[in-house]
């Protein structure tokens, strides 16, 4: 029996048109089947940055094909946590590097915030109560609160003394659901 | 260059704040400085006028969070107007509109200064 034809000088042929079996037909993901990509930014620590890390974010964003709502959304949030890494984290020391990575493919955007300051305990942080916040006038701490609220999923990985990461994630509306 | 300003308008015992470009950690306290100037002159009646604000973080909400009372306490109070619907969503999401007058015109907010 003869072998399949598998010449070593021909290059493949590329995958099929058309449908995939067991796949729908028509999802971003085969339409453009290897949509992966990593953006990274490392900046430092300074507030003064957070117009640049807000362009970064958003850019992405809007280039990935979020609806300008997203866009802010996940502007805000990255706003938020890099905000929180420059006040709580390293305490203002603007010598130290915010490293923001954010990775993109065919359903959804991941954002990657690490830093080396110093760390907390995400149990202890609790919702805010606007009540309570009203009467001491407490100022700040609004900032994971909202992170929660923009984002579809925000998880703290801390490994205290190594390094704190946050990791955030958006969902690109699917097809049928989009503006 | 900043991206943020603070212009001030007085208009009778009302002062009107207008801010103009992006309020976040790294600007708040530039806000923060104009609204202490107001307090320091006994000035407790506030607009603070957001048309040509095109961001707000958190930072920035906190601002009115640390002046709010001390306006109350003086007799006055800090009404907000001419948000748009992005800069007024963050203040919804945090519960604002429940502690504070937001005004679709500062037209308003200053006729509602004067009916007192």
């Amino acid at each position: 029996m003869k072998k399949p034809l598998k010449s070593p000088l021909k290059p493949r042929k590329k995958a099929k048109r058309g449908s995939m079996p067991g796949r729908a037909p028509n999802r971003g993901a085969d339409v453009l089947p290897n949509l992966k990509k990593k953006y990274q930014l490392r900046i430092p620590s300074h507030a003064g940055n957070l117009e640049i890390i807000r362009e970064f974010a958003s850019r992405i964003a809007r280039k990935v094909g979020f609806n300008e709502d997203d866009v802010n959304k996940i502007e805000l949030a990255v706003d938020e946590a890099c905000t929180n890494v420059i006040k709580h984290a390293y305490s203002y020391d603007s010598k130290q590097p915010i490293n923001l990575v954010i990775k993109v493919d065919a359903e959804k955007l991941t954002v990657l915030i690490t830093d080396h300051g110093k760390s907390f305990d995400p149990k202890q942080l609790r919702p805010p109560d606007m009540k309570e916040y009203f009467v001491q006038m407490r100022v700040g701490g609004l900032g994971v609160y909202l992170m929660k609220t923009l984002m579809d999923e925000v998880e703290f990985d801390i490994q205290p003394g190594k390094r704190n990461q946050l990791r955030m994630i958006k969902y690109l509306a699917k097809d049928g659901d989009e503006q | 260059m900043s991206g943020f300003e603070v212009a001030r308008a007085d208009n009778g015992e009302v002062s009107v704040l207008r801010l103009k470009g992006y309020l976040d950690a790294h600007t708040a306290s530039d806000l923060e400085a104009a609204l202490q100037r107001l307090v320091d002159e006994k000035r407790y009646r506030v607009i603070v006028n957001f048309k040509d604000l095109g961001y707000i973080s958190s930072a920035g909400l906190g601002v009115f969070m640390g002046f709010i009372e001390e306006m109350r306490n003086g007799g006055g109070d800090i009404k907000l107007s001419n948000m748009s619907p992005k800069i007024f969503r963050v203040f919804d999401l945090l519960g604002f509109p429940a502690l504070y007058e937001i005004n679709d015109e500062e037209s308003v907010a200053l006729a509602s200064f004067h009916k007192k």
